[in-house]
This record gives structure tokens, C-alpha cells and sequence, in this order.
């Protein structure tokens, strides 16, 4: 056997390999030359492996140049109009994506008011509060959140958390909230379930474990060395974790911030279920609102028109832009600081 | 101690705390979410448990049924997805894992994955419609599973690259220096040493995919009856729980529950199995 280097690497090079004395490839040629066999198998294999690859890549091309191709009449017929037009008519087939934009943001914007402080507050507790061997059973209890398809939660917020926050907690916040001056307006509505700030509570469950899990990677990267030396001046453990850790792995942490938005933008069934599909516009989080993904999942078997229907899938092209932008911007921050500790 | 000092000392003590005792209401927090939908789940489910889910079709409003239609096109679309999914996966982790020149390509790759990762499925679901459903002009198992094989494939990609790279390179340069061809190297040799940590990644994508509901509703989207043809619509739990859930006959609530009640437990375990898999993995490799 002559031992050609087979490495992926390398085997460009073996048409360029000068070829053995003569007297060996008679030698070889009495029976099928096993080397040619290889060099052709690695070069199938390669091929094989290098067009998964790139398969990767043309699907998430082609999703986002199908939504804009599946989109093109929406964009064409109503122009910019779409992204600032709050109407949504299927009679008179006058479209536009305001309403949903808008639930989309507000919702995630609650989830991550309520997901960011308290996913710190896991990480923090599980990196340097918890006793060691509460650790890892806490968080994979916290990383079984995740685990739990969102169809459970919508089902679970629209049997029970709804009429728990209709009945317990909006008419206190109504009562309480509502009437203090600038954002009380916020607060103000009929205790009626669904809308936009049991979505946010309900979505700030949902992204709570991603977060959290990636703040405690990031925490655990800090050099031991850092830490210590903080300790013996003296430094409490809250002191420690405020002034050397975080300030340590600040972007890694808005990087995970932003994985969990990115969720948070995008995730549909649980939202169906407890946003309450309304395509209004109004300033209390307690009435019902629509996002994309849930006006999407609820009436694309509905659009009877070509207009209606590519209205849709141009409203998920928006959301395939808002995620693609918000998920590269968490990636890089990610990758920046935690290439070698984090994983996500 | 100065004494002057003490109550600054005090309150840096208190804030000190506070915190701890915030960051364990953190947790309580989270866990209490946790608890009560899995019990609600549980014990929902648990009642709605009968024979009948798996012999009898979903049924119309107001009467008794099973979920055996929607059981099956679940079992079929997920299986399907997987095996489209795994082998493509497969290859292109081997190739982030095992190709060390055009490292810029091989960066790329592994950053859209990623984000294909955490991408929205109602995005994939809308893609998969466009370029499957529209032109056909019918919905389809087909289309289901594939949308679903596109959500599984970056889960594979991650692990697999993932595993690959914790093998040592030792290994490769032993089989190397006796002459083996790479692809040798890597069915014979990597596969072999990184099988239970590449077997959790086909897991892990089974698990995200058993309770996957959005991209279902654009392609395989929903049958009433009994169907084992992957080129017509095709019924499947999520999608059922879906429209059930919604609806307002308690009947198909009760058996909304019992499917939410079998894809959760199926989700849960197979989730827990690969962690620990992937827990003893990072254990003897490091």
C-alpha cells in the first residue's frame, strides 16, 4: 500500500503526486487498484459533505427569497403603505401590517422586561448563591421549560393562566395601575384575559430558559482568577457578580438578551392562543391585540384572495428580516466573548 | 473596624442579601411556571386518557372519538422528517467538523446554521408552502415532513459538528498514518467514537419536532379521516390540539388534552435521555 496522505486537506494534491516505478503498478494492477478506488470514494465523500453543507445555506436563502417572491403583490400593490397601515379588510381586500407589527413588538417587549431580570437572577443564583450539588438538578429543571413544545403553553394559557389573570391579577392591576398618571393608560381595560400583557407574561416564560442558560455559560467562563481576586478585597458576592462579571462577559450577555428577542419575535402557537387575534390598535395591554406569527397561523387557511394570501407571506417575510436582523446581531455578539465557553 | 465605617459596611451587607434572596425568588419563580403546566398537563391529560385515542379517528363535533388518524400522521411525518434530516445533517456536521482549509466557508456555514437554529418554524412552514404546496396545489404529507426535516437539520448539524470535534485528533492521525482514506476515517473511525453523542442530536430533533404546530398548518395541514397517503393532507397531534383547543365543545377539548398529554411526556423523556447522554459524553471527554 503506498501511503498517500488522504486528508481532506490535502488530496487536491494526489492527481499531482508523481506516480510509483512501473514495476509496483504492475504489482498493483493485478488486482483493482485500491488506491484509485479511495481517491475516488474521498472525492464522492467530499462532494457529499460539502453539498449538506451548503444546503444549509440555500435553505435559509431560499426561505427569505420565497417569502419575498410569495410577497411581491402585497409590496407591489400596496407599497410602503403595507408597513404603516393599520387596516386589515378581507372584503375590501386592503391590507396592512401595522397592527401585527406592532403586537409583535409590544409582546416581546414585556417578555423580555419580565425574562431579563429574572434569568439573571437564575444565573446569578445558580453560578454563585446555589450550594453545589443543587446546581445542576435546578438547572436542568429550568432547561425543561424550554423542552416543552409551545403548543403546551398556549393550550395551558388559554385554559387556565387566562382565566387566572381575568379573575386574580388585571382587576388589581386595573384598580392599581390604571389610574396612576403617564402610564396608566397602559393598565386601563376590561379584565378580559387574553391580550397583549398575558401574552408578554406568558412569552417571558418561554425565553426564560434560553437566556438563562446562556447567562450561566458565560458566567462560568469568567477566569476563577478574576473573581478571587475581587473576593479577597473584600468584595460581596452581589459586588463580584455586578462589577467584575458582568461588566466581563457584558456583550456575551446582550448576545443571549437578543437569541431570547429573537424567540420571543417569532414564537407562534402560544400566542394564537392567548393574544386573542384582534386587529386593533390600543394603548392598554389588556385588551387584544394580534402579532404576526399569530395572524399568519390564524388566517392563512382563511385568505380566499391572491391579495390575502400574499398579504400573509408578506407579513412573514417582515418577520424573517426583524428575526434574521435580531439573530445576527446575536450570534456576533455571542461569538465575540464566548467562542470559547459558550454554548447556545 | 472603624466604627464610622460599620453602617457602610451594614448596608453593602444587606444589599448583599437582598440579592441572593431575589435571585432564589428568580428561581422559585421559573420552577413555579414550570410546575403548574406540567401538572395542569398531567393531570388533564391523565383523565382524558382512554383505550379509544388510539383505534378510533378524530371525531366531529359533539361526539366520541380517538386520535389514532392524528397519531399516525405524527408517527409517519416525524419519522420521515428524521430521515431526510439525518443523513443530510449528518454530512454537513462531518464537514464543519472534519474540514480544516476554507475556514471563512466553514464559519459561515456554522453562522447561518445558528441562526437557522432559532429561527422562527412559521417561517420555514411559509417556505416549505410556497415551494411545495402552492405548486402542487394541495396540501400534503410530503410537505409536512419536509417542512419538518428543515427544522430537525440545523439541531443535527450543531450536535454532530459538535461531537466530532470532541473526538481527538489522535485518533485521526493514527487511522491517517495507516494509510486509511478520509472517508474511512470518518464512517469507520469518528462515527464509531462519536455515535451516542450524534444518536442525542437525532434525538434532540426529534424531540423539537414531535410538538412543532406552525409549520404544520401550511403543509400538511389537518385530516378528519383516516389517510396513509403522504400526497394528500395529513392529520397530525399538534394540529389537532390546535384546532380542538380552540374550539368550544368540550369533547374535542378533553381529547386536545390527552394528545397535549402524549406529546408532552414523549418530549420531556426524549429530551432528558439525551441530556444525560450528552452529560456522561462531556464527562469522559474531558
Amino acid at each position: 500500500m503506498r501511503g498517500t496522505p488522504h486528508l481532506i486537506i490535502v488530496s487536491s494534491n494526489i492527481k499531482t503526486i508523481a506516480r510509483p516505478a512501473l514495476a509496483e503498478e504492475k504489482y498493483h494492477s493485478k488486482k483493482p487498484d485500491r488506491s484509485q478506488f479511495d481517491a475516488r470514494a474521498d472525492r464522492i465523500f467530499r462532494w457529499f459533505v460539502a453539498g449538506a453543507a451548503t444546503l444549509v445555506l440555500v435553505v435559509l436563502a431560499a426561505s427569505g427569497v420565497s417569502m419575498l417572491w410569495g410577497g411581491r403583490l402585497a409590496f407591489e400593490t400596496f407599497g410602503w403603505h403595507f408597513l404603516f397601515s393599520s387596516d386589515w379588510d378581507a372584503v375590501n381586500k386592503n391590507f396592512g401590517a401595522f397592527v401585527p407589527v406592532y403586537g409583535t413588538l409590544v409582546s416581546a417587549t414585556i417578555a423580555m422586561l419580565v425574562a431579563v431580570p429574572v434569568s439573571f437572577g437564575i444565573a446569578f443564583f445558580l453560578t454563585e448563591v446555589a450550594p453545589y450539588w443543587l446546581r445542576t438538578p435546578v438547572a436542568a429543571a429550568v432547561e425543561l421549560l424550554a423542552g416543552v413544545p409551545s403548543i403546551i403553553y398556549g393550550m395551558w394559557g388559554l385554559f387556565v393562566f387566562v382565566p387566572f389573570m381575568a379573575d386574580n391579577v388585571l382587576p388589581w392591576v386595573n384598580e392599581n395601575l390604571g389610574e396612576l398618571p403617564w402610564i396608566g393608560a397602559l393598565f386601563q381595560g376590561p379584565p378580559l384575559g387574553i391580550g397583549m400583557l398575558t401574552a408578554g407574561i406568558v412569552l417571558a416564560i418561554m425565553v426564560i430558559p434560553f437566556i438563562s442558560s446562556i447567562m450561566r455559560d458565560v458566567f462560568l467562563s469568567v477566569p476563577r482568577g478574576l473573581k478571587e481576586s475581587a473576593y479577597s478585597l473584600g468584595a460581596t458576592t452581589w459586588e463580584v457578580v455586578w462589577d467584575i462579571v458582568l461588566p466581563y462577559t457584558r456583550t456575551a450577555v446582550v448576545g443571549g438578551i437578543f437569541l431570547g428577542l429573537g424567540r420571543a419575535l417569532g414564537e407562534t402557537m402560544a400566542v394564537t392562543f392567548v393574544l386573542g387575534n384582534a386587529h386593533q390598535l390600543s394603548a392598554s395591554l389588556l385588551m387584544p391585540g394580534n402579532s404576526i406569527a399569530a395572524t399568519i397561523a390564524n388566517e392563512f387557511t382563511e385568505a380566499d384572495s391572491d391579495i390575502y394570501l400574499s398579504s400573509l407571506v408578506a407579513l412573514g417575510f417582515l418577520l424573517f428580516v426583524v428575526t434574521f436582523v435580531v439573530l445576527v446581531i446575536a450570534r456576533l455578539m455571542l461569538r465575540s466573548t464566548a467562542a470559547e465557553g459558550g454554548r447556545a | 473596624m472603624n466604627p464610622a465605617l460599620r453602617p457602610y459596611f451594614l448596608r453593602r451587607k444587606i444589599f448583599d442579601r437582598a440579592a441572593k434572596l431575589l435571585s432564589l425568588g428568580a428561581v422559585v419563580f421559573a420552577l413555579f411556571w414550570l410546575i403548574w403546566i406540567l401538572g395542569v398537563t398531567l393531570a388533564h391529560g391523565l383523565m382524558a386518557l382512554k383505550p379509544s385515542l388510539l383505534n378510533q379517528m378524530t371525531p366531529p363535533p359533539g361526539e366520541d372519538g380517538g386520535l389514532a388518524n392524528a397519531l399516525f400522521g405524527s408517527l409517519s411525518m416525524s419519522f420521515l422528517a428524521i430521515l431526510i434530516a439525518a443523513p443530510i445533517g449528518i454530512a454537513a456536521g462531518t464537514y464543519l467538523a472534519e474540514t480544516s482549509r476554507r475556514r471563512l466557508w466553514c464559519e459561515t456555514v456554522r453562522f447561518v446554521n445558528d441562526i437557522l437554529l432559532s429561527a422562527p418554524s412559521i417561517i420555514l412552514g411559509l417556505f416549505v408552502y410556497t415551494l411545495l404546496v402552492r405548486p402542487f396545489g394541495h396540501f400534503s404529507g410530503w410537505a409536512g415532513a419536509i417542512a419538518l426535516a428543515l427544522i430537525a437539520l440545523p439541531v443535527i448539524v450543531r450536535t454532530t459538528d459538535e461531537m466530532l470535534r470532541l473526538v481527538p485528533d489522535a485518533m485521526r492521525e493514527a487511522a491517517l498514518s495507516l494509510g486509511i482514506p478520509q472517508w474511512k476515517l470518518t464512517t469507520h473511525v469518528l462515527y464509531r467514537a462519536a455515535l451516542p453523542g450524534i444518536v442525542t442530536g437525532v434525538m434532540l430533533a426529534l424531540a423539537r419536532i414531535s410538538g412543532e404546530t406552525a409549520p404544520l398548518l401550511f403543509t400538511a395541514l389537518n385530516n378528519q379521516y383516516w389517510s396513509m397517503d403522504l400526497g394528500a393532507p395529513l392529520a397530525s397531534v399538534p394540529v389537532v390540539i390546535f384546532q380542538y383547543a380552540m374550539s368550544p365543545y368540550e369533547e374535542w377539548h378533553a381529547l386536545a388534552w390527552a394528545g397535549a398529554f402524549v406529546i408532552t411526556l414523549l418530549v420531556l423523556v426524549l429530551s432528558l435521555i439525551a441530556r444525560a447522554v450528552v452529560a456522561k459524553n462531556r464527562v469522559s471527554n474531558e
